[in-house]
């Protein structure tokens, strides 16, 4: 049976077989995989703010998770406790293998600025995490293809889009070939069609390279297009854990993405 | 630059109204319009000069002045006194600045090196350099220690507080970045700090270009037994109003050149900031 080797993430997410189907085929081509992520109780407070009041959630390797909600609702903490930048002030986060043992994950963190380096040619940009020197360079160029501006590699960033800029940011965290990625609402300041590719984008990488993925958006639409699942967060709690089963390639504004859109703002808006 | 935006639509207007030529003709002499006035000042001051309009005595005619280059050019005797003042005054930039520029980059970078220094600096910073001549007098006499001390005193300051500045205003977002992509201390440094300060370094190293020649002009004009400075002093005596204008065109271009080089080292380092890539380039 083809999907025994999926094992493992059955429990937390049932999918398609036309996804898994995908993701055989992807797993052919160099799939690096991704790491299980487990949060148990999580807590953290600014001053007297308590910002997050006891996160429980276990995603699966190379699962796709979206966190929405109202901006203040502590999704973005999340995602920086997630990524490492900030401590919790309790509780705990465990990154397994697909045995479930502990493991170190190479983690990178996509922001909502591309934070490239203004004075650092596009190809050094990305290959900024990877050291200096001409593999690092030949590999920034592989990353740069992927996300389609191998064209602009010598260009300096003030020269670039806001869409290609963001391009560049996630190309660089994608070059050291992650097994999860922190996106911290990365579509946020493009406009509405640059959005829909840069989703497109996002997707396609993911399904090549397999990693897990924690998406942060205020936008729902962009949650039920990405996600395998959609966890909606209010006053720092989890209000919904919603899995979305639509296959992929996801149409947009088909009638059954805009049940599962409805159900989450009911769930934000409360 | 800001003249050819405002000009630009008033040429293509005058195109429109007379035809082609006149636009063509604006066009082409715009560059040499900054230099018109200069160019009609001096064949003013000639003329008034040569009918007797201005006591030469107080002003020489231009003639005289290119007359007075020209024999000291061929004397020898400028270039020796050009020499010893930039040697004077690179000196003192280079004392004073790299002390001023390494206690910028200490002070940007660790908060108890700020703590500690930093007010100190500030109220140092209050008095005006040149009033500390008679005391460098008592402390160094009149030699080129005292010169290279006021020189580099006066130019330690710009350079300490824009280098400061510079490190200290470096996008904290950037840093976090590096510091998440695995850059240790010194590649931070290297990739992140020291080129996002670098903007605010040339603004503090032109200041301080200026003050360099100002209190190198001072302390020449105190006492000296080379320089430009001392040529002016000496031609004062034996009333060479010549000699005297000669000086201060000197130091003008020595100044102008000095900014030029700073601007020449900006757009080399600096080519990547959109306000120094070559428009059209599009």
């Amino acid at each position: 049976m083809p999907l025994a080797n999926d094992a493992p993430r059955a429990g937390t997410f049932s999918s398609g077989a036309a996804i898994d189907t995908l993701k055989d085929a992807a797993q052919g081509l160099g799939h690096a995989g991704g790491v299980a992520l487990h949060l148990h109780g999580l807590e953290k407070s600014f001053g007297p703010t308590r910002v997050l009041r006891g996160i429980d959630l276990d995603i699966a390797p190379g699962e796709f998770v979206a966190i929405v909600g109202k901006s203040g609702c502590g999704k973005s903490t999340l995602l920086r406790l997630l990524a490492g930048l900030d401590q919790p002030d309790a509780g705990e986060i465990r990154f397994a293998d697909a045995g479930g043992g502990p493991v170190q994950p190479n983690k990178r963190i996509v922001f909502q600025e591309p934070r490239l380096l203004p004075w650092a040619k596009v190809v050094d940009n990305v290959a900024v995490g990877l050291g200096e020197g001409r593999r690092a360079r030949a590999a920034a160029e592989g990353a740069l293809e992927a996300v389609q501006l191998a064209d602009k590699a010598d260009q300096w960033p003030a020269r670039l889009s806001g869409g290609q800029r963001q391009r560049v940011a996630l190309a660089r965290a994608l070059v050291s070939r992650p097994d999860f990625l922190a996106l911290d609402e990365p579509l946020g300041a493009l406009d509405a069609l640059t959005r829909i590719t840069m989703q497109a984008l996002v997707e396609r990488i993911w399904r090549e390279q397999g990693f897990t993925a924690v998406f942060v958006t205020h936008d729902v639409a962009e949650a039920v297009a990405l996600a395998d699942r959609v966890v909606v967060l209010d006053a720092g709690r989890i209000v919904l854990d919603l899995p979305i089963e639509l296959e992929r390639p996801r149409g947009r504004a088909s009638a059954e993405a805009g049940r599962y859109e409805q159900r989450l703002l009911d769930a934000i808006l409360g | 630059m800001s003249f050819g935006e405002i000009a630009y639509p008033a040429a293509r207007f005058a195109g429109r109204a007379t035809g082609v030529l006149p636009r063509f003709r604006l066009d082409r002499l715009q560059p040499l319009l900054p230099y018109l006035l200069p160019v009609l000042v001096v064949i003013v001051w000639q003329a008034a000069a040569s009918f007797g309009l201005i006591a030469t005595r107080l002003m020489p005619a231009p003639v005289d002045v290119v007359r007075a280059f020209w024999d000291r050019t061929v004397s020898g005797e400028l270039a020796a006194d050009v020499e010893a003042s930039t040697i004077r005054a690179v000196s003192g930039l280079i004392v004073g600045g790299s002390i001023g520029f390494a206690l910028g980059l200490i002070n940007g970078l660790s908060k108890i090196s700020y703590g500690l220094t930093d007010t100190t600096l500030q109220m140092v910073r209050t008095v005006p350099h040149l009033a500390l001549i008679p005391l460098v007098i008592l402390w160094f006499g009149i030699g080129e220690p005292a010169k290279l001390f006021l020189t580099a005193f006066g130019v330690f300051f710009p350079i300490y507080l824009n280098t400061l500045h510079g490190v200290r205003t470096v996008d904290p977002q950037l840093i976090e970045m590096g510091r998440i992509y695995g850059m240790n201390r010194w590649t931070l440094f290297r990739r992140v700090i020291f080129p996002g300060a670098l903007p605010s370094i040339f603004v503090g190293l032109r200041f301080a270009l200026g003050i360099m020649w100002l209190t190198l002009i001072v302390a020449e004009t105190m006492a000296a037994s080379t320089g430009i400075g001392q040529m002016a002093n000496n031609a004062r005596e034996f009333m060479q109003t010549d000699v005297v204008v000669l000086a201060l065109v000197i130091y003008a271009l020595l100044g102008k050149l000095a900014d030029v080089i700073a601007r020449l080292l900006e757009r080399a380092t600096l080519q990547w900031h959109p306000a120094y890539q070559r428009a059209g380039k599009e």
